[in-house]
């Protein structure tokens, strides 16, 4: 297979399909993505977001259908998922910390377990990312002291030291009070327009508008329709597409 | 020390109570022989079951079936002995098993000594309670934790020393602490295989010095203070580890 070049699409979904026991959470998904879009996928709960943003990553195996994230094939049993993990980072709903270590901690630790780099290296680079986040003076907490919109940006910065070439956001804000929604989602817009290739899963449908290149609408294991921001938000052509935004806007 | 050796032994002429340790050099020697042993077997013990439960933890969550298997069935075996019949075992059991060497004069010199024996014992004993001690820590770690060290690329054994067992270690040492004392305790069983500890060498006294009651009071004082400092470590341990904003 050709070595992937960036005129080619990053990631690559076909024909997706994946079920939990009896239950068909993903019913034939296919998009593409290009290096620097971004893309928002929203629907209501229970339309397989989740399980879609993890199969990309490998955390969730798919039954049949292809995934490639730089023309590497995901959905190969054979496939390095660590070395695919190693390029695609992720962000969850619930922070998900390591509670043991402090904010500028939680940032170092992977790039010098897993990439092996030099420890005053990463340092440096981690407490640059901190300034990023804006959480200067919050090197030494530790993530049970932090709020929640505090402990999201750890754990993007942690996600950015060891800069990947996608992201992926998984209901990043969901968890969230509404005021520290902002800091976050301000944080995600910085990387966006930095020409980070980014794929979000979220209800902040303002937020999806401002930064998407496309929005994605998906219900029950299928992508209803797609098409740029202005289109899918006010001028919906499914009547599913319209009566998820009427209840959601 | 001369005023402390004298004054139990004016104790012993005025009352008739004898504490030979404290003045009697020969006893005093063998009671802290007994004491140094007691020390070695815990400390020895305690480092080794402390492996066993962290390695039989992690090979429990393999995905190999076999070694699930195998895992299984060491808890079962020694959960379910007298931690006595285990020392016999394998002093007796195995240890016939095991090639000898027989020295000049036709005397058997078996591979491993009594006191070896019994560290391997004790280890077992207490390692197969760590593993599941280690493993209720394990599952109480969120698997969202465990997701996102798996998103950053870390392998399954890089998950399990980086994350899952700092948290799990945390979650675990009250019940870990318990299990140690008991094995600190349990060291008292080598007795039965002649290993020169503690009470070993309390019952060789009592049975030179006649003074059966006041070495009673002597070993369990002993046992109060050995614990004492034990569990003190421990508590030590713990605090070392609290995490900020983390639990309680």
């Amino acid at each position: 297979m050709a070595a992937w070049t960036p005129d080619q699409p990053m990631v690559r979904l076909r024909d997706v399909h994946k079920s939990f026991g009896q239950s068909e959470v993903l019913k034939g998904i296919s998009f593409e993505v290009m290096k620097g879009e971004v893309i928002c996928i929203i629907g209501p709960s229970g339309s397989g977001k989740s399980t879609l943003i993890r199969s990309i990553n490998a955390l969730v195996p798919i039954n049949s259908g292809s995934i490639t994230v730089e023309g590497q094939e995901v959905n190969d049993p054979a496939v390095d998922k660590l070395a695919l993990r190693r390029k695609v980072g992720m962000v969850f709903q619930q922070y998900n910390l390591f509670p043991h270590r402090t904010a500028l901690q939680n940032i170092m630790m992977a790039p010098i377990h897993v990439l092996k780099q030099d420890r005053s290296e990463v340092e440096a680079r981690a407490r640059a990312l901190i300034r990023k986040v804006r959480l200067e003076g919050k090197e030494d907490t530790y993530p049970g002291e932090l709020s929640g919109g505090q402990q999201q940006r750890v754990a993007i910065a942690r996600s950015l030291a060891m800069r990947p070439d996608l992201m992926l956001f998984d209901e990043v804000t969901a968890a969230l009070d509404p005021e520290t929604v902002k800091e976050v989602l301000v944080t995600i817009r910085e990387l966006a327009r930095e020409g980070m290739t980014c794929i979000l899963v979220t209800h902040e449908m303002g937020f999806a508008r401002e930064i998407a290149n496309r929005i994605y609408f998906t219900d029950q294991g299928v992508i209803v329709e797609h098409g740029s921001p202005q289109e899918i938000l006010d001028h919906p052509r499914e009547a599913r597409t319209k009566a998820f935004l009427e209840q959601v806007l | 020390m001369q005023e402390i050796a004298d004054w139990f032994r004016s104790l012993y002429e005025t009352t008739g109570l004898n504490f030979t340790i404290f003045y009697d050099p020969y006893d005093a020697w063998q009671f802290a022989r007994g004491v140094g042993m007691t020390v070695y077997l815990s400390v020895v013990s305690i480092l080794i079951c402390l492996v066993v439960g962290v390695i039989g933890a992690w090979l429990q969550s393999s995905g190999i079936k076999v070694v699930r298997g195998v895992i299984e069935i060491f808890v079962v075996i020694f959960r379910n002995t007298p931690p006595l019949v285990q020392i016999f075992f394998f002093y007796f059991g195995m240890g016939e098993l095991l090639p000898a060497n027989y020295n000049d004069i036709g005397l058997r010199e078996p591979l491993l000594s009594n006191v070896q024996w019994a560290i391997i014992s004790l280890s077992l004993f207490a390692g197969a309670f760590n593993i599941e001690i280690f493993r209720s820590g394990i599952e109480a770690v969120p698997d969202t934790t465990v997701e996102a060290a798996e998103a950053l690329g870390y392998t399954r054994l890089g998950v399990y020393r980086h994350v899952v067992l700092p948290l799990a270690l945390r979650v675990c040492l009250p019940a870990l602490n318990n299990n140690l004392v008991n094995l600190l305790k349990t060291t008292t069983l080598a007795y039965a295989i002649a290993v020169p500890e503690t009470l070993y060498a309390t019952t060789q006294i009592w049975a030179e010095s006649q003074n059966v009651t006041e070495m009673m009071f002597v070993l369990l004082a002993t046992f109060v203070l050995l614990v004492g400092v034990l569990v003190w470590v421990m508590h030590r341990w713990e605090r070392s580890l609290r995490i900020p904003g983390f639990g309680r």
